[in-house]
C-alpha cells in the first residue's frame, strides 16, 4: 500500500472565494502538507507559480482577471522557462461534461466538480502523483495525454495520424524538455 | 530518444510524446497493510472542525448575492452586475453542499443556468431570477429550523424544473445550448 509524503510537496491553491481557499487549506494541512501558497486570482497565480515553482497547481475555474482555464493555458506552454509540466487539478463549481471537456483542452490534469470532498481531493492527488500521463504536443495541443486508457479495441476516429518520421530533429522542444526537469 | 535526464520525446507526423521520469515518485512510500493512518479521515475531522463557522460564511455568500441582486436592480444587465451575480451564485453551488446547505447550492446551480443560457437576460421574467435569490436567502436564514430540509429541497426542484422549462422554450433554436441545458450533472445526486 502507498501513501503520499505530503510534507515534501508544494500546493498552489487559487481560488477567489476566501472560504474555499480556507477548506482547500485545512485539507492540504491535515493531509499533512507544509507548503501551500495562495492565490486569489489567475494572475497571481502565474506569479506565484514562476516564483514558487510548486509540485501541484489547485485551481478554480471561474475566478477574476484570467480565469483558471487560462492558468492552465499559461502554465502549459512547451517554450516557457518555467516548468510546463505541473500537475493541474481544477476544483471547480461547473459540473457539466463538456466542461471537463474544455480543461482537459486546456492541458488541465484532473477535473475534481464542487461540493469538495477530502476523498476526492485526495484521490486526484493520489492519481497525479502515481499515475502521471505522458505529454502530448501537437500544433493545438501541449498538455498530458488526453487518453486515459491504452485499449486496443478502440474502434472511434483515429486524430493521431502518422507513423514515426524519419527526421528527429527538435532541438527546441528537447532542450525545453531537457531544462525543465 | 532520451537525454541524460531520462526525458524521451517520440516524434511522430503529427505530434511528439514526452515522457519524462516521474518527477513525485520521491513522494510516495510504501507501508505496510496494517497502517492505521488515515489521512482522508484526519482531513475529513479537520473540515468537521470547521463546521462552526460554516452558518457565518454562508451568510457572507448570501449577503454578496443580494448586494450583486440590488445591483443589478439598480443598474440593470450591465456586464458587470450580470458576471458578479454570477459568481456569487456559483459561489455558492460550489460552497453550499459543503457548509451543510444543499438545497442553496441546487438553487444557485439553478440560478448559473439562467443566467449562463438565458439569450437575453432582459426578457427572463423578473419574477424567475428574484424567486430563486429569495428561495436562497430563506433556505439559508431558516436552515436550522426543524423540518425546513424537506421544503427547501422542494423548493429547490421546483424552481429548477420551472427554470428548465424556460430555459428549454427561449432556446429550442439554439441546439448547443439546449444539449447543454439537458447534459446531466457530472456531480452524482445527493
Amino acid at each position: 500500500m502507498f501513501r503520499i509524503d505530503f510534507n515534501k510537496l508544494r500546493f498552489l491553491v487559487c481560488d477567489d472565494n476566501p472560504h474555499m481557499r480556507r477548506i482547500l487549506r485545512t485539507l492540504l494541512h491535515s493531509f499533512g502538507a507544509r507548503e501551500a501558497y495562495e492565490a486569489e486570482d489567475g494572475a497571481t497565480a502565474l506569479e506565484m507559480y514562476t516564483h514558487y515553482v510548486p509540485d501541484i497547481v489547485i485551481t478554480d475555474w471561474s475566478m477574476p482577471i484570467f480565469d483558471g482555464l487560462e492558468l492552465a493555458q499559461m502554465i502549459r506552454q512547451p517554450e516557457s522557462k518555467g516548468n510546463p509540466y505541473a500537475p493541474i487539478i481544477m476544483l471547480t463549481g461547473h459540473s457539466e461534461k463538456r466542461r471537463v471537456t474544455y480543461a482537459r483542452d486546456a492541458g488541465v490534469t484532473e477535473f475534481l466538480a464542487k461540493p469538495i470532498s477530502a476523498k476526492g481531493l485526495y484521490q486526484r492527488i493520489m492519481n497525479v502523483v502515481a499515475n502521471p500521463r505522458p505529454f502530448i504536443k501537437t500544433k493545438t495541443y501541449f498538455g498530458p495525454d488526453r487518453r486515459r486508457n491504452n485499449n486496443n479495441a478502440y474502434i472511434g476516429p483515429e486524430r493521431r495520424t502518422g507513423g514515426e518520421v524519419e527526421v528527429l530533429q527538435q532541438p527546441s522542444l528537447l532542450d525545453k524538455a531537457r531544462s525543465a526537469v | 530518444m532520451a537525454n541524460r535526464k531520462g526525458v524521451e520525446v517520440k516524434t511522430f507526423a503529427t505530434h511528439h510524446v514526452i515522457t519524462q521520469p516521474n518527477p513525485l515518485r520521491k513522494v510516495l512510500k510504501r507501508v505496510p497493510e496494517t497502517d492505521l493512518d488515515d489521512p482522508v479521515a484526519r482531513a475529513e475531522k479537520a473540515l468537521a472542525g470547521l463546521s462552526g463557522e460554516f452558518k457565518n460564511w454562508m451568510q457572507d455568500e448570501t449577503s454578496r448575492l443580494t448586494a450583486a441582486y440590488a445591483a443589478l436592480l439598480a443598474d440593470g444587465f450591465t456586464n458587470e452586475a450580470t458576471e458578479e451575480l454570477f459568481r456569487a451564485a456559483h459561489d455558492i453551488k460550489g460552497g453550499a453542499a459543503t457548509f451543510g446547505y444543499p438545497s442553496a447550492a441546487a438553487a444557485a446551480d439553478s440560478l448559473c443556468r439562467i443566467i449562463e443560457h438565458a439569450p437575453d437576460l432582459e426578457k427572463v421574467p423578473p419574477e424567475l431570477i428574484k424567486h430563486h435569490v429569495n428561495a436562497i436567502q430563506a433556505m439559508v436564514h431558516d436552515n436550522t429550523r426543524r423540518g425546513t430540509a424537506a421544503t427547501a429541497g422542494e423548493l429547490s426542484r421546483r424552481l429548477r424544473g420551472v427554470a428548465d422549462e424556460y430555459l428549454m422554450h427561449v432556446n429550442r433554436d439554439r441546439p448547443e445550448h439546449l444539449e447543454a441545458i439537458m447534459a446531466p450533472s457530472i456531480v452524482p445526486a445527493e
